[in-house]
């Protein structure tokens, strides 16, 4: 059950044109800024939107490509959304059992199918509910189970976790990540939010503006990002240059001292915990010590994240204790160290 | 203790017109049940041509109202959902008779169904089918008339439907009929109440395009409201209590519409 989809859109402002492959039980996540054409992504894949150009098969048998496009309700595929679109007229158990009814699956065996389905997913009990009846969290289980209970080919996820609040999302995340990892058809899974990746993906496509601008493993693409935007959600400042020896020139002017010999263009990322700040130009060991002024300043968790302007942008950790220390307030002057061996190198 | 809310102060100019308003709807009805002969209302009731009349009212409404259910839903679907060319200029089409004169159409009926019409001539000729003048042709001019109200209801209803459903359904194995049935409908089903409860109303009190085209004959075309214009001119009394029952009928209909199905359909 393997994907392989080149998808092509065009639509207003939107140009879409992108590469997948997903192997059987893999989970790949497609993470992007809103209106990078994620959606339409999945639309195309699920067959709701016909695209304007490109292939798409499962398991070698084309879902669309010259003069062939499979219609939605004859792929074998699952989708959640981000809200979970639970039919409200019918019972969570009919629900479950709506994908089964379609192809035909009498009445007592759906109603087995759905019932162990609502236990996989720990709405035991709960089947002949309402899905008004649900909390947020339990209805987006509900439509998990919907999605999976027909053992489909491929799972599309649409934003899964994004409407629910922050304590349903963990508890979610979790279950659907046991989930995902008992499917044996391949995943899809549509996110903004680098957490959902990291934590449910096998493989990670950064899509921005309709295009990949970055593939790789969780862990590569938030060690090593290659644009702004993955940097940020990294968390990371991402500064690119030239290397010489152990000295990145960047771009936008400056030097950054490093550990390991780089060449050519790189670029240099540094974590924010890796940042220190001072009121006056500490002496000692750190090569890199930049002046810069505190632009910005918000609390996350028990450090306050300082966004820093100046030759080189850089985004710094500090302790709230040692924030209120230092008694920095936007516009402040400080200077800015960064150990060489803390900054990561890679090549563009 | 909270403020009185802005606006809630109506200015003299708008109170006048809008009580004027208010006692011009209402006075009417006021003076219907005012000069009603309370005393003989059971005896004027159980006259032969009343139980008939509004038997056949109400069997034409609701056989009007089923076929413009079984037209009037399958085309809002059409005008709602399909991107085919065309749809607004059919739109426009299907809501004339909102706003033709029924009279108008009850001649056009004529005209088309009639002995001499163009279809109509045809099922003389083929079948020995005459329309004009029986209960079918009540219930076809009554159907004309009536169908717009259902058709804009649930047009209404479909377009308000979270068609995110309908993907669902289809990433399900649904096809777009299946859709249609197990999904769509039921989810605009307080609206094609609504619709069905509008239509039948509208059906129940047609007039003009009843009398042209189906004639009055009692017992086979003579429904309600042609039963009190009649009456009216013959025996004043006998038309108070046929309107008396016109219009029990249409107050029951807006209680059924506000508390049974509108106040489901806007939660």
């Amino acid at each position: 059950m393997t994907l392989e989809a080149s998808v092509a859109v065009r639509r207003g402002s939107l140009d879409l044109a992108v590469d997948l492959a997903v192997a059987d039980g893999e989970v790949l996540a497609v993470l992007g800024p809103n209106g990078a054409g994620k959606s339409t992504l999945l639309r195309v894949l699920a067959g709701l939107l016909p695209p304007d150009g490109g292939r798409v098969a499962v398991d070698g048998t084309p879902w669309d490509d010259d003069g062939v496009h499979l219609p939605a309700h004859r792929r074998s595929l699952g989708m959640v959304f981000q809200d979970a679109l639970l039919f409200p007229h019918l019972s969570v158990a009919d629900n479950v059992g709506f994908g089964l009814r379609t192809r035909g699956v009498g009445r007592a065996d759906r109603r087995a199918a759905a019932d162990a389905w609502l236990g996989r997913v720990g709405l035991e009990g709960l089947g002949d509910r309402r899905p008004a009846e649900l909390s947020g969290g339990q209805a987006q289980r509900a439509a998990l189970a919907r999605a999976l209970v027909g053992a489909p080919a491929l799972l599309l996820l649409d934003e899964p976790l994004s409407a629910l609040d922050a304590r349903t999302r963990l508890a979610v995340r979790a279950e659907l990540r046991r989930h995902l990892g008992d499917f044996a058809g391949s995943t899809v899974l549509v996110t903004h939010d680098p957490v959902d990746a990291m934590a449910l993906a096998d493989r990670v496509v950064v899509v921005e503006d309709g295009r990949v601008v970055q593939t790789g493993t969780p862990d590569e693409v938030n060690r090593r990002p290659r644009t702004d935007y993955v940097a940020r959600l990294a968390g990371l400042s991402l500064l690119a240059g030239t290397g010489q020896g152990r000295t990145v020139r960047l771009d936008g002017g400056g030097e950054v001292a490093v550990a390991e010999e780089a060449a050519g263009p790189v670029f240099a990322a540094v974590r924010p915990e890796s940042v220190a700040l001072y009121l006056s130009r500490p002496d000692g060991s750190p090569r890199n010590v930049w002046p810069a002024r505190l632009v910005g300043a918000t609390p996350h968790g028990a450090t306050v994240r300082c966004e820093l302007a100046g030759e080189v942008p850089l985004v710094a950790d500090v302790t709230a204790t040692a924030f209120a220390e230092l008694g920095l307030v936007p516009g402040a002057e400080v200077w800015a160290t960064v150990k060489a061996s803390e900054v990561a190198v890679y090549r563009r | 203790m909270s403020r009185p809310r802005e606006g809630a102060r109506v200015p003299a100019p708008l109170l006048v017109p809008a009580a004027l308003g208010v006692a011009f709807l209402v006075l009417p009805l006021v003076g219907l049940l005012v000069r009603a002969p309370w005393s003989s209302v059971g005896e004027q009731l159980a006259a032969p041509g009343v139980g008939q009349a509004l038997r056949l009212s109400l069997v034409s409404a609701t056989l009007a109202t089923l076929l413009s259910l079984v037209l009037g839903v399958p085309l809002a679907w059409v005008l709602a959902r399909s991107r085919m060319r065309g749809r607004s200029l059919l739109r426009a089409l299907v809501t004339v008779p909102l706003v033709l004169p029924p009279v108008v159409g009850g001649v056009a009926l004529f005209l088309v169904l009639g002995r001499q019409g163009i279809v109509g001539s045809w099922l003389d000729d083929a079948f020995g089918i005459t329309i004009p003048f029986t209960t079918t042709a009540v219930v076809i001019a009554e159907t004309f008339v009536a169908m717009p109200f259902l058709v804009v209801s649930v047009e209404g209803a479909l377009r308000a439907a979270d068609t995110r459903f309908e993907d669902v359904a289809a990433t399900l194995g649904a096809d777009r009929w299946t859709t249609f049935r197990r999904v769509t409908l039921p989810l605009v089903a307080p609206g094609v109440a609504a619709g069905a409860v509008l239509c039948w109303a509208r059906a129940l009190g047609e007039f003009g395009a009843t009398i042209t085209f189906a004639g009055n004959f009692p017992g086979t075309t003579q429904t309600m409201p042609l039963a009190v214009y009649l009456a009216l001119q013959r025996e004043p009394e006998a038309a108070i209590v046929l309107s008396l029952v016109l219009l029990a009928v249409s107050l029951a209909t807006l209680l059924l519409l506000r508390d049974r199905w509108l106040g489901r359909a806007v939660p």
